[in-house]
């Protein structure tokens, strides 16, 4: 096409050395442009591996903690503890001071009201909850001596994780000369250990690394997810088989086609918008709870779901339709015994992948008000409650070192959720592939 | 072309609607003022008149009438695209399905018009069943196969009348011998011939007066078609039965009656004997005797 | 009685309703055996008729019940306070004094002080919610027990149960089909009632044409408006510029893998860097924010510092470099499409002539595959505009009107989300102005996706 010389007639005659010039020219840009492919394709892939490989280094380290361990003396006098029967004054009691007392044993050399400071800090407020549950556990445990292993405070965390470099000025870190004399001391006799970090896991949000858990965000977004699929896998089937089945082609359903593939298109947000204005201040809906979020979101796969169903009744074969008409069945008969069981397949797969979509959406939950700071775990549709993704964007935010851990293991677990529904969807696919 | 599934039926009917162009019409042998032969039936079962298909604008079927008798077999026959699958497919209203089709004229079943607003489509299917041209069993047991008619139509009462269908139905069909052992088995793992007997099995369980055969034979090999042919044969005890074929020699074995159709005419109907051996019509004899089709 | 206990007891009577429908046929048509009449309809129809009949009346009263439920005791309630009260306190403060109300009456702790005739508006909000919910009960009951025996009384053999049992479900598969219409009508008319409201405090032409954009200047009540700059031209030129950038990355690293993957690559190749591909896709916008400001953001700065460039913590830079990683897989995945639905003839045709490889591409597929392929960037920048995460994460919050990528800038969605994010007054014109944002965000999104769809159609269209 390029080349209108080799068919003019008027130069029959052809220059074998200038062909085989050119010849090389234009090998050479044929194996540049291949070149560009292959970049592009490494490139994109490298991006990927940069992005989970940083994720993977930052996250998996919070999936340790460390420990101290102090010899704490459960005295019921410290404790401020006179009824032993009464509950109430367990949980109050000032485990703190229990603590202080168990440090100023272990360090007596430290008088100075700042070094105390300074030495207290070294372990987790969260030490007192530990306390609190070991002597509500066995109350036997009251004016005995124990060896305890107490959260250690986040700053301490991330020193033993590595990441504070005892090097630079004093002033410019979160440690001091002394904490670390301390801790050095602790570490060589072996009252310093790290173990997996369950808090992790069991624990809601807090505003101390080392107290914060993803399992407010995951019940959040099981909650969520769960209106979502009620609602927009039977809405979406339904949808898609009245527009495949039964829809007479005219304006209406042209509209209702258009409507779903735009909708389909429309950014995230906008169905936040939808949501704050529509749901929370026309109904009155609870801000802030998974009801609200799952039904914005339903709003959002629904297009998803439609379409991936569609497609998989499209491809159930005429013939089928025609043999159960021809027997005698009703449309609506045809469609459910027969149509429907077969698109199954497709439209679960459609339905997951939507799913996945929706458990890693964040922006129109923002504006719902699911970014509330929410320590409780939420136990119904209606409480206020945060998802997995907002929940990584908030500790994204804060500017701890130890929520920087948080947050990248909080998108590996999330990559993990959605890493295995993808994983279910090419399976379903896989096993239900049918030819006709 | 969002419907495409659906609407495969309606363009493949399409495809076949010719045209009559203004020269084919002047041509002398063209000439339908009336269809030559005796469209009437002694005992007829089906009464036709006048019965025109649109599809959109195009015309599929022109003011074609024909009787169809009780316990007859009617072979309709004619080129491809003259609208004889169409003219079958109005029987039992399976044109309904295809969406911008128009069918006018009458279209009786034991004198009940079947056209009528109040005639319930899925009554008059079990009533007038259908065989299609490619064997269609349902991705199920060959066991739910059969069972699925007699169970939308309620027509068993337990388990054991049921059982009881199938295994008759299966054994009319000729195919109680091969599967009675594997009824668990996919209907679509049997062979082409199992499989379309298969699907006469089920239409026959819903013991329907009328059979609507579409081609039965032609995706089929010619041993698993000659078992069709002697089965049809045998069906014609107790059924009715309609059979488009695109091959003369299969009319000629199974068919008591043949109607010729040529581009949406019926061009001529008589006593499959008489029609093979002493065509009237100048086109019928061309078909026959291999000129075009 | 509590709403799941009223649900419960509704379908315990839907259930006996197709028990006593599927009964009450089987009665009309004669014992088994010696059959009277034949029925229309399989029995099993008549009892889904009756359940659906006792079901759907009474749950929708539920659902309408319970969506006004609280509208109406409010008002009622609010109506009981002492007119003097409320005449007393400002529109804001009675919302205010309503959650009091609301708390109070669910044994909360209250922010206002708690009078006694607070008390009394709490106990007469309990009351009539108990009344409500007791009212409710009643009517939904007798009205799936009414449902019931309307089908009851009309079962004869001739009743065509299955038909009608089919209408219903069919009505519910349209009503199911017409919810995509009632979302795009529900965003239009949410953001577009909001925006009148804001246009009508600031007026259309400083919003449209405002070089500024700062509205959080307006913090006390009475300077609502009066001094917070409503100038949309700064964030649009905020996302523009990082939708560039964005582009910049994706268009030719998505177009040239598509390109390699579906006309070089061999089998194993593909099947290996697709389904990457494919991951990066489905990765959540907001890890891909995480990555932007705590790895890409920093590194950017760090590598401008060492070639003596200032460059902005929250730079324009690293968001669109992000955000076109993001959008890669995207472009890839459409172009690919594309490119495969180039007929094969016309690819043969030019290596008939002697053409490479990379020719054939740039001179025969690539033309032919253009509409598609611009359709495909299209619906790209679309979902760039619209991208919120990463921006949110990784972009600035103050409105700079520039065309530096070092330098920070914010977008539409940055500030939809700082204004609606947090404490709000819903009437203040800082609230009111994210919804004239996503208004125009809407609008322009619309207007590409519509171009985007409807170029790519006719380019279908035109090879199939």
């Amino acid at each position: 096409m390029s080349s209108t010389t080799v068919f003019n007639s008027t130069t029959p005659h052809r220059d074998a050395d200038a062909v085989n010039r050119r010849l090389k020219k234009r090998y050479a840009a044929e194996r540049r442009f291949r070149l560009y492919g292959l970049l592009s394709v490494a490139a994109a892939i490298t991006f990927l591996v940069i992005l989970l490989s940083s994720i993977v280094a930052n996250g998996l380290p919070a999936f340790q903690k460390t420990y101290l361990q102090l010899d704490i003396t459960f005295d019921q006098n410290l404790l401020g503890i006179d009824d032993v029967s009464d509950s109430g004054q367990l949980i109050s009691a000032d485990y703190q001071r229990v603590v202080k007392e168990a440090l100023k044993v272990k360090f007596p050399e430290v008088s100075d009201r700042r070094d105390r400071r300074a030495l207290n800090a070294l372990v987790s407020n969260g030490a007192a909850y530990q306390l609190a549950a070991m002597l509500k556990a066995d109350l036997s445990l009251l004016n005995t001596s124990q060896s305890v292993w107490l959260y250690a405070d986040d700053d301490v965390d991330t020193y033993f994780k590595g990441n504070i470099d005892r090097n630079i000025p004093e002033s410019e870190r979160r440690l001091k000369d002394k904490q670390f004399q301390w801790l050095d001391k602790l570490e060589a006799e072996e009252r310093v250990k790290k173990s997996f970090n369950w808090t992790f896991l069991t624990a809601g949000d807090s505003r101390e690394p080392e107290q914060a858990g993803i399992r407010g965000a995951l019940m959040g977004s099981f909650y969520t997810i769960v209106v979502t699929l009620l609602l927009s896998f039977p809405i979406g089937v339904a949808a898609a088989i009245y527009l495949e089945e039964f829809a007479p082609k005219n304006r209406w359903t042209d509209l209702i086609e258009v409507n779903i593939n735009n909708l389909a298109a429309v950014p995230s947000i906008v169905f936040g918008l939808l949501g704050l204005a529509v749901f929370i201040n026309f109904f009155g809906l609870p801000r802030s709870a998974p009801l609200v979020g799952g039904l914005v979101l339903t709003l959002m796969t629904l297009p998803t779901i439609i379409i991936a169903s569609r497609a998989a009744i499209k491809s159930v074969p005429p013939s089928i339709r025609e043999a159960a008409l021809g027997v005698g069945a009703s449309k609506m008969q045809t469609t459910i015994h027969h149509v429907l069981p077969l698109a199954m397949p497709g439209m679960l797969t459609g339905t997951i992948i939507g799913m996945a979509q929706a458990l890693g959406e964040t922006a129109p939950l923002l504006m719902i008000g699911m970014v509330a700071f929410i320590v409780d775990v939420p136990g119904s549709f209606s409480d206020p409650a945060t998802v997995l993704p907002v929940q990584i964007y908030l500790w994204a935010d804060s500017p701890e070192r130890g929520f920087v851990e948080l947050t990248s293991a909080a998108i590996l677990v999330l990559l993990v959720f959605l890493a295995t529904m993808n994983f279910l969807a090419v399976l379903l696919r896989k096993k239900f592939e049918r030819r006709w | 072309m969002e419907t495409l599934a659906v609407n495969e039926a309606a363009l493949e009917a399409l495809d076949q609607t010719v045209e009559i162009t203004a020269d084919e019409m002047d041509k002398p042998e063209f000439k339908f003022d009336k269809t030559v032969g005796s469209i009437h039936s002694e005992n007829p079962r089906m009464v036709m008149r006048n019965v025109n298909v649109h599809y959109g604008e195009k015309q599929a079927i022109h003011d074609v009438s024909l009787d169809i008798g009780a316990n007859e077999v009617i072979a309709m026959i004619g080129p491809s695209g003259c609208g004889k699958s169409t003219f079958l497919r109005c029987m039992n209203r399976m044109n309904d399905t295809i969406e911008n089709c128009t069918v006018s004229g009458d279209i009786k079943l034991d004198d009940v018009n079947i056209y009528d607003k109040k005639q319930d489509v899925v009554t008059l299917r079990a009533r007038v069943g259908m065989v299609f041209q490619k064997p269609n069993p349902f991705p199920k047991s060959i066991y739910e196969n059969v069972a699925y008619g007699p169970r939308i139509h309620g027509l068993a009462g337990s388990k054991a009348q049921l059982d009881e269908i199938v295994r008759n139905s299966l054994e009319r069909a000729g195919l109680w011998s091969e599967v009675k052992d594997r009824l668990d088995a996919p209907g679509t793992s049997l062979s082409g011939g199992q499989q379309q007997r298969l699907c006469i099995a089920r239409t026959i369980a819903v013991s329907p007066e009328v059979i609507l055969m579409d081609e039965p034979c032609s995706a089929l090999d010619p041993i698993a078609t000659a078992k069709i042919e002697e089965l049809i044969d045998e069906l014609r005890q107790n059924f009715t039965i309609a059979i488009v074929t695109h091959s003369m020699q299969q009319a000629a074995r199974v068919s008591q009656r043949t109607a010729y159709f040529h581009l949406g005419y019926l061009v001529e109907v008589g006593e499959t004997s008489n029609l093979f051996t002493n065509p009237s019509h100048k086109l019928t004899e061309d078909y026959i005797t291999g000129r075009f089709g | 009685m509590q709403i799941s206990t009223l649900l419960l007891i509704l379908s315990l009577i839907v259930l006996g309703a197709y028990y006593l429908g599927l009964r009450r046929s089987l009665q009309v048509a004669g014992r088994p055996g010696k059959r009277k009449h034949t029925l229309h309809s399989l029995p099993s129809y008549y009892g889904l008729l009756a359940a659906l009949w006792s079901g759907i009346p009474a749950a929708l009263i539920i659902v309408f019940w319970v969506a006004a439920q609280n509208t109406v005791i409010t008002r009622l309630v609010v109506d009981a306070l002492p007119p003097e009260y409320i005449a007393s306190v400002g529109a804001d403060e009675l919302t205010l004094v309503i959650n009091d109300i609301k708390n109070l009456a669910s044994g909360n702790i209250i922010s206002g002080q708690s009078g006694p005739m607070m008390q009394a508006a709490a106990e007469r909000y309990l009351h009539l919610q108990s009344i409500s919910r007791l009212a409710l009960a009643m009517v939904v009951i007798a009205l799936a027990i009414a449902g019931m025996a309307v089908i009851w009384w009309r079962i004869t053999p001739g009743l065509r149960a299955r038909n009608q049992v089919e209408a219903i479900i069919k009505a519910a598969l349209i009503l199911c089909s017409t919810i995509a219409i009632l979302t795009t009508i529900g965003i239009v008319l949410s953001v577009l009632f909001e925006s009148i409201r804001f246009f009508k405090m600031v007026p259309f032409t400083e919003f449209a044409f405002g070089l500024d954009w700062s509205p959080q200047i307006a913090i006390r009540a009475d300077q609502q408006a009066s001094s917070g700059a409503f100038g949309v031209i700064p964030l649009f030129a905020g996302t523009l510029l990082i939708s560039t950038i964005a582009m910049i990355v994706a268009v030719p690293i998505g177009l040239m893998s598509a390109i390699y993957l579906s006309e070089y690559a061999d089998k194993k190749v593909r099947a290996i860097a697709k389904p990457l591909l494919e991951v990066l896709a489905g990765i959540p916008t907001v890890v891909y924010g995480v990555f932007a400001a705590l790895t890409v953001a920093p590194f950017v700065r760090e590598s401008g510092e060492w070639i003596g460039l200032s460059v902005a913590s929250e730079s324009a830079l690293a968001a669109g470099l992000v955000m076109g990683i993001m959008i890669i897989p995207f472009i890839s995945s459409l172009s690919d499409d594309v490119i495969n639905s180039v007929p094969q003839s016309l690819r043969d045709g030019a290596y008939g002539l002697g053409a490479t490889r990379s020719e054939t591409i740039k001179q025969v597929v690539i033309p032919a595959a253009l509409p598609g392929i611009v359709g495909g960037i299209l619906l790209a920048v679309s979902r760039a505009i619209g991208e919120t995460m990463i921006v949110v994460m990784a972009a600035g919050l103050a409105a700079n009107l520039t065309a530096n990528p070092l330098e920070a800038v914010t977008t539409v969605t940055v500030q939809i989300v700082t204004l609606l994010v947090g404490d709000q007054e819903f009437d203040s014109a800082k609230t009111l102005a994210a919804f004239a944002l996503g208004l125009l965000l809407f609008i322009v999104t619309l207007c590409l996706n519509v171009i985007a769809l409807h170029v790519v159609r006719r380019y279908r269209e035109q090879y199939e």
